[in-house]
């Protein structure tokens, strides 16, 4: 309550007195420094000051404390594109982004269409379609854990009805990224889902008015007036949806610990074991500054060319 | 034609509605039933005992653990909603100098993901002997882009003559920030409310890291000790910790789903 009254009496004298001081000037900006004072020292604390010293650790061999000792330049970073293990988790975490996205976009727009119809009861499917935004990290890789398991687990047995041979989901190099890609992407589906049908909800009906009265059917409208105006949301959720992929560590720690074989060893992964088992930070925290990178340049470029065919109202 | 067209609708969206649910219904059977009945790869459960729910809170401290993950989720929800709507605020109703750089500023938090600075995190955290207690847990996740941008979007709605009204009746910034604003704001409060509560309960890989013992680890790493420890044997346990950890989380997006679209819709898009 104490800055009230320096707020408002601070206007006044300042119309009739042509010598203001320097603190009477900057008053606005003072107030506005108290709100954000809050913000700005945890973003400093947590968000820019670790950057920096992220990429200055990346410059030097740590301890076992994690305090930089010695200046190496670059070789850390030379290093990892020599390490066939680096160069695996970032093969890894792309196949896992082409594995997870693209899905998990059109499987959320799919749902979106049919969430949208207007049908009796269809409250009781939004809410179903968007349960698993509901579901931890941790919750979905155990109940998919067992899902996957070789003897006792539900999919063998379905796959089995079939004629096909079991599968050893986790533990076979061929399947253990799609595995994990397919609990990644029903994981995913509840917030795409709950985005992409809320762009849907948005988009002014008197446009499909219009269009039925000249007999354009279900899938011209799709085509022509749906899939632009909802291009801004789908957009988003394939920026966000790609962001989370690069991050993906805890379907990775529960399913598989990044085996068999490192082919499931995305680089937050790789990233965590380097700095909080093994405590080599000087390389964890190359390895992060590549990350950041990759994850600055794909939303770069994703702005630059999808950006383009864009529709905005 | 029409009913055909209803009719295969709904098959459609049941059969797509089961096979989404499918996991959460599957973990919920399994749950109730014995180590036997799992290994034979039964589907429904003889009889709904509650074996593995005592059994999965004797295991471990879970109680403890659901109790921390419930504590840290509030206080985290309540310390965001303080500390965005104050930084919301000050983009909205003052206009100061520096106004444009500072949002900027805000804006490129966003392009920082929080693993990009987990390990210098790691070791403040660790300097200020923050280590298993709840200000590891909290205090880093109060300042947020998106829910700066969630609350200023709704702020903007606000009509700038009630500003100046209040101005006039002698508020200052303070008191029209605490009778004004933040009353009329509620809904998108609730939304960035649900979305923190939400996603502070998942969390998993912060809390992996600060908390060492027992009496201060999360429900998130509960369930992964419990699995660890269980692994093989006992999958009707395991599975009865994780409907114990999702039950919170799954009430909390059913009752406030529709806040929680629309409030997000708001925030990110426009």
């Amino acid at each position: 309550m104490a800055m009230e009254n320096p707020t408002t009496t601070g206007q006044v004298p300042s119309l009739n007195m042509p010598y203001r001081t320097f603190w009477e000037k900057t008053r606005r900006f003072q107030v506005a420094l108290l709100f954000l004072l809050p913000s700005l020292i945890l973003f400093s604390v947590f968000v820019f000051y670790p950057l920096f010293r992220t990429i200055y650790l990346s410059f030097f061999l740590t301890n076992q404390k994690g305090l930089p000792t010695v200046f190496v330049g670059f070789d850390n970073f030379i290093q990892l594109f020599q390490s066939a293990d680096f160069l695996q988790s970032v093969k890894a975490t792309f196949l896992f982004i082409l594995y997870t996205v693209p899905a998990s976009v059109v499987i959320s727009l799919f749902l979106a269409l049919l969430a949208n119809e207007k049908l009796k009861g269809i409250h009781f499917f939004r809410t179903i379609f968007a349960s698993s935004l509901g579901v931890s990290v941790a919750a979905a890789s155990v109940t998919w854990l067992f899902i996957f398991n070789p003897t006792m687990g539900v999919l063998n047995r379905i796959i089995s009805l079939f004629g096909i041979q079991e599968i050893n989901w986790l533990a076979d190099p061929h399947w253990a990224l799609l595995a994990v890609s397919m609990t990644t992407i029903w994981l995913n589906l509840g917030f795409s889902f709950l985005i992409i049908f809320g762009g849907l909800q948005n988009i002014d009906q008197s446009l499909y008015e219009s269009s039925s009265i000249d007999g354009a059917g279900y899938f011209y409208q799709l085509r022509r007036i749906t899939i632009p105006m909802l291009s801004p949301t789908l957009f988003f959720i394939m920026t966000v949806s790609l962001i989370n992929a690069f991050q993906t560590f805890g379907q990775i720690d529960l399913l598989t610990g990044g085996g068999p074989g490192q082919t499931t060893n995305l680089m937050v992964y790789a990233i965590y074991k380097d700095a909080f088992v093994n405590f080599n930070f000087g390389k964890a925290s190359a390895e992060v500054v590549i990350l950041f990178l990759l994850i600055l340049i794909v939303t770069l470029l994703q702005f630059k060319f999808v950006e383009k065919k864009v529709h905005y109202q | 034609m029409m009913a055909i067209k209803r009719g295969s609708l709904y098959v459609v969206l049941i059969l797509i509605a089961l096979l989404l649910f499918f996991p959460i219904i599957y973990a919920f059977l399994v749950s109730f039933m014995s180590t036997k009945e799992v290994l034979m790869g039964h589907l429904i459960p003889k009889s709904f005992s509650l074996t593995n729910y005592i059994d999965a809170f004797q295991a471990l401290p879970l109680l403890h653990s659901l109790i921390n993950s419930m504590l840290v989720s509030i206080i985290t929800t309540i310390g965001q909603i303080i500390v965005c709507s104050l930084a919301a605020y000050a983009f909205v109703f003052i206009e100061f100098r520096g106004r444009q750089f500072l949002f900027f500023l805000f804006v490129s938090t966003m392009m920082i993901p929080w693993e990009a600075s987990i390990i210098p995190n790691f070791v403040t955290v660790q300097k200020l002997g923050w280590i298993n207690h709840y200000a590891a847990l909290t205090i880093p996740f109060f300042a947020t882009a998106f829910g700066t941008f969630l609350l200023r979007q709704h702020f903007k709605t606000i009509p700038k003559e009630l500003h100046e009204a209040s101005r006039m009746a002698g508020l200052g910034h303070l008191s029209f920030f605490l009778k004004v604003v933040m009353p009329v704001s509620k809904t998108s409060l609730v939304t960035l409310g649900i979305y923190c509560f939400l996603t502070t309960w998942n969390s998993y890989l912060w809390p992996l890291l600060v908390t060492t013992d027992e009496r201060s680890r999360t429900a998130q790493i509960g369930l992964r000790q419990l699995h660890a420890q269980e692994n093989v044997t006992q999958w009707g346990v395991v599975m009865a910790g994780v409907v114990i950890v999702a039950i919170p989380t799954l009430l909390v997006l059913f009752l406030g789903q529709k806040h929680l679209q629309k409030g997000l819709m708001d925030g990110a898009v426009k």
